[in-house]
């Protein structure tokens, strides 16, 4: 009996050992609950949360603060929220703003004083050019976040939706058709609900 | 070529699922291949083939004739745009073209001169003499894309060649209903079918031209098998039986070889290349002839049309134009389909042009082919299973499609959907799956664009951040660089003042010592500023006045307006120049001043 006693306890020591000694080796760095948290958000870089950024709203998240933050998100990003930290969907808090269509900004460069002071508002230097000289946007990299748009002293900036090209075109979801079950038509749930 | 040619028949093997839907092809297979004649206007989209739309290199008014390239290929997937006659260009601009979004395109009007007109062409009737990259680079001046259905820019498939190609295979299948082009073309131009067959294996640097069929298309075989022994080309004959969709490149493949081309991969990683019979032609024309892809083979069929069968359209010419010559009574029909039954989609404007993949242009009747009724609910029959012939799930595709699960439909390999509709085609319910499957791949895409869209966001706004954090660590470091040396130099000096060790004291000292001698400068009204000091100013007051005058007369050149202000400003600096003058020469002639002598005694 003694054996089998002496023989675990040294299993337990040893292998308490290993498991503290890699908990401790292989940590892994900074919190990943964060990272997945800011994966599922969009990257405008809006800061319509009330954080100066999505990293931060993604921390602020972590800590406890609401899913239903992030307009540019909007219902989906939610879901994907309530899915990863396992919590029920809240809809849109109205506070933040609107769940919107994309856009891009657009300089009417023809109006642009040069004051730089867009290129210091746009959170992913989008915005191109100097001191007074013309800017622009490059379209690819803008997220359509507005912060450019307050900042600009001339009005010169306008957010202007992304328009569906022969590439980015793709087939509606078909018209649902006759719905023969009672309980499919939509119209019977909301009576019911 | 003297050789006697080594023709076989090979062994066919089975394709799991596929559907046996009514061919109607005897309506448009009875009749020659006719023409089509010109238009007057003929609109060439510059994307009529996958890849970067072509790069227009003629202008407004110019005049060009017939197969001068009016646009350039870019880049790597891409095909040029020629002119189909001689004429003149009468604009460039957004057209509707047949697509199913009906949305607008870049187009080239080209205004027909009747007179059509060839430009210089350099055939190469002794094409084995030249190299195999000019000939490809020939495919690719030529605008020659597959004529199947897809238009993928035909260089492309030659000069990928990360993989030995061992064999050519022609697609002859022509598995869609309906469609005839292939098949009136291999019976009138199997020559020209075969010798591009023997060019694209010459390109390739494969061993063997094999030719997959369908059996409903015996004189098409005949005329193929007399025309390779005639010009003595070995060829192995895959005879598959007549079932939709045998004709998709990656059926076929698996009919004739029993091999399947691995996902994601491409049929050279089977060491095969698959060719459709009219691009082969096209590749023969381009080669010998230098005639660019300019005009095709198409079918225009159904019961509304008088003369269904196939003709020979130029490129760019309008629907209506085609249709018109085959005698179509719109009245009987509500849509004008392009492409085939199962495939096709209905064309948004008949104005649009028929373009280099027009293979088909169908306008039934409506008893002929109805309007889809209403859907019923999915009664999980799995008939779609079994019709599949890439062996997906198609009614797991359905549900995950239907509540945009893209996550689950990802999982069931939505991208592996070939969208040929056989599981739609055998539905009970009629439940428009492949609409589905549409949909739910356009979000899968533009959610894989938005997340690579997110992930650089992310990463700009991380650099910029750090960036501005780098900023701001360099301005901290500067501004206590600049108070510590301000410190010490206020630590010297206080030294230098006192000899006392204590910087606070010296400090303290310093100050007091200051207010002393500012008392001291008040009651005696005069400062005694070094002669060094003077010295300096002396010389700083000189260069100011240097400057001004050269500022001046600049001025006086270039904006006379500025003068006078400059005037008094000069004026004012020399009366400095003056006084610090004034006050050195006093300082020589006076006593040596108290800081000197400080200084003499320190040192």
């Amino acid at each position: 009996m003694w054996i089998a006693v002496v023989t675990l306890l040294i299993l337990a020591a040893v292998l308490g050992g290993l498991l503290g000694f890699a908990s401790v080796r292989f940590r892994p760095e900074g919190n990943p609950i964060v990272d997945n948290i800011d994966d599922i958000l969009p990257q405008t870089q809006c800061g319509q949360c009330g954080y100066p950024g999505c990293r931060p709203y993604a921390e602020a998240i972590a800590n406890g603060d609401k899913i239903n933050k992030c307009p540019p998100g909007g219902e989906a990003t939610i879901q994907a929220l309530a899915d990863l930290l396992d919590v029920e969907p809240e809809p849109l808090d109205a506070e933040h703003g609107e769940e919107k269509g994309r856009t891009v900004a657009v300089i009417r460069e023809d109006e642009c004083i040069g004051c730089t002071k867009c290129i210091q508002a746009c959170p992913v230097d989008a915005i191109l050019g100097a001191a007074k000289q013309m800017h622009t946007v490059i379209e690819s990299e803008c997220t359509g976040c507005d912060l450019c748009v307050e900042p600009c002293p001339v009005d010169c900036i306008d957010m202007v939706p992304i328009e569906v090209t022969l590439r980015s075109w793709h087939w509606d979801k078909p018209e649902p058709g006759v719905s023969l079950i009672a309980t499919d038509q939509p119209a019977d749930r909301e009576r019911a609900a | 070529m003297t050789a006697q040619a080594v023709i076989v028949t090979d062994k066919v093997f089975s394709l799991k699922g596929g559907i046996h839907p009514d061919e109607r092809k005897t309506l448009s297979n009875t009749t020659p291949i006719a023409e089509v004649p010109l238009p007057s206007v003929l609109v060439l989209p510059l994307t009529m083939h996958l890849g970067a739309p072509a790069d227009p290199v003629v202008s407004v008014g110019s005049t060009v004739r017939k197969g001068d390239v009016l646009a350039t290929a870019v880049g790597g997937i891409s095909a040029a745009v020629h002119a189909p006659t001689s004429g003149r260009i009468c604009a460039i601009e957004e057209r509707v073209i047949a697509h199913e979004s009906g949305l607008p395109a870049p187009c080239i009007l080209l205004e027909a001169d009747g007179e059509d007109d060839w430009r210089a062409r350099y055939g190469l009737p002794n094409w084995r003499e030249q190299p195999v990259d000019e000939l490809i680079q020939r495919l690719r001046d030529c605008g020659v894309v597959g004529q199947g259905g897809a238009g993928f820019p035909t260089d492309v498939k030659y000069r990928n060649k990360h993989k030995p190609i061992t064999t050519l295979l022609i697609n002859a299948a022509e598995c869609e209903p309906y469609i005839t082009a292939d098949d009136r073309l291999m019976r009138e131009h199997a020559d020209e079918v075969l010798q591009g067959a023997v060019i694209a294996k010459h390109l390739l640097g494969a061993s063997t031209i094999r030719l997959g069929i369908e059996d409903n298309k015996p004189q098409a075989l005949v005329a193929m098998r007399e025309a390779a022994g005639h010009l003595g080309i070995d060829l192995r004959i895959s005879v598959v039986p007549t079932k939709y969709p045998s004709g998709g490149e990656r059926q076929l493949i698996q009919l004739v070889t029993g091999q399947e081309v691995p996902r994601g991969g491409l049929p050279s990683d089977l060491g095969i290349v698959c060719q459709n019979v009219g691009t082969l032609a096209s590749i023969y024309r381009a080669v010998v002839f230098d005639e660019p892809l300019i005009s095709r083979v198409t079918t225009v069929t159904g019961e509304a049309v008088d003369a269904p069968g196939n003709y020979e359209v130029r490129i760019g010419t309008p629907i209506e134009t085609v249709l018109n010559q085959a005698g179509v009574h719109l009245k009987k029909a509500d849509r004008v389909i392009m492409g085939g039954p199962m495939m096709g989609f209905a064309i948004p404007d008949i104005t649009a042009p028929l373009m280099k993949t027009t293979n088909c242009l169908l306008v039934p009747t409506r008893k002929e082919l109805p309007r889809p009724m209403p859907d019923n609910p999915c009664i999980r029959c799995g008939l779609c299973e079994q019709a599949c012939p890439v062996n997906l799930l198609p009614q797991q595709l359905f549900w995950a499609s239907k509540h945009r699960d893209l996550d689950a439909a990802e999982l069931h390999s939505i991208n592996d959907c070939i969208e040929c509709g056989a599981c739609a085609y055998v539905c009970p319910s009629r439940i428009p799956l492949v609409q589905y499957y549409r949909y739910a791949k356009g979000e899968l895409r533009n959610e894989q664009e938005e997340q690579i869209k997110s992930e650089r966001a992310r990463a700009r706004f991380e650099a910029r951040q750090a960036r501005l954090e780098k900023e701001r660590l360099e301005k901290e470091a500067r501004r206590k660089a600049r108070a510590k040396a301000a410190a010490e130099a206020r630590a010297a000096k206080a030294e230098s003042g006192s000899g006392e060790p204590d910087a606070q004291d010296d400090a303290i000292k310093a100050a007091m010592a200051r207010a002393k001698a500012k008392k001291a400068g008040a009651t005696q009204n005069t400062a005694e500023p070094s002669r060094e000091d003077l010295e300096k100013a002396l010389e700083l007051a000189a260069t100011k006045v240097k400057k001004a005058n050269e500022r001046l007369l600049v001025a006086e050149q270039e904006s006379p307006a500025m003068v006078p202000a400059l005037r008094k400003a000069l004026t004012k600096l020399e009366e400095k120049h003056a006084t610090a003058q004034a006050a050195l020469e006093n300082a020589a002639h006076g006593e040596p001043t108290r800081t000197e002598v400080k200084k003499e005694t320190d040192s």
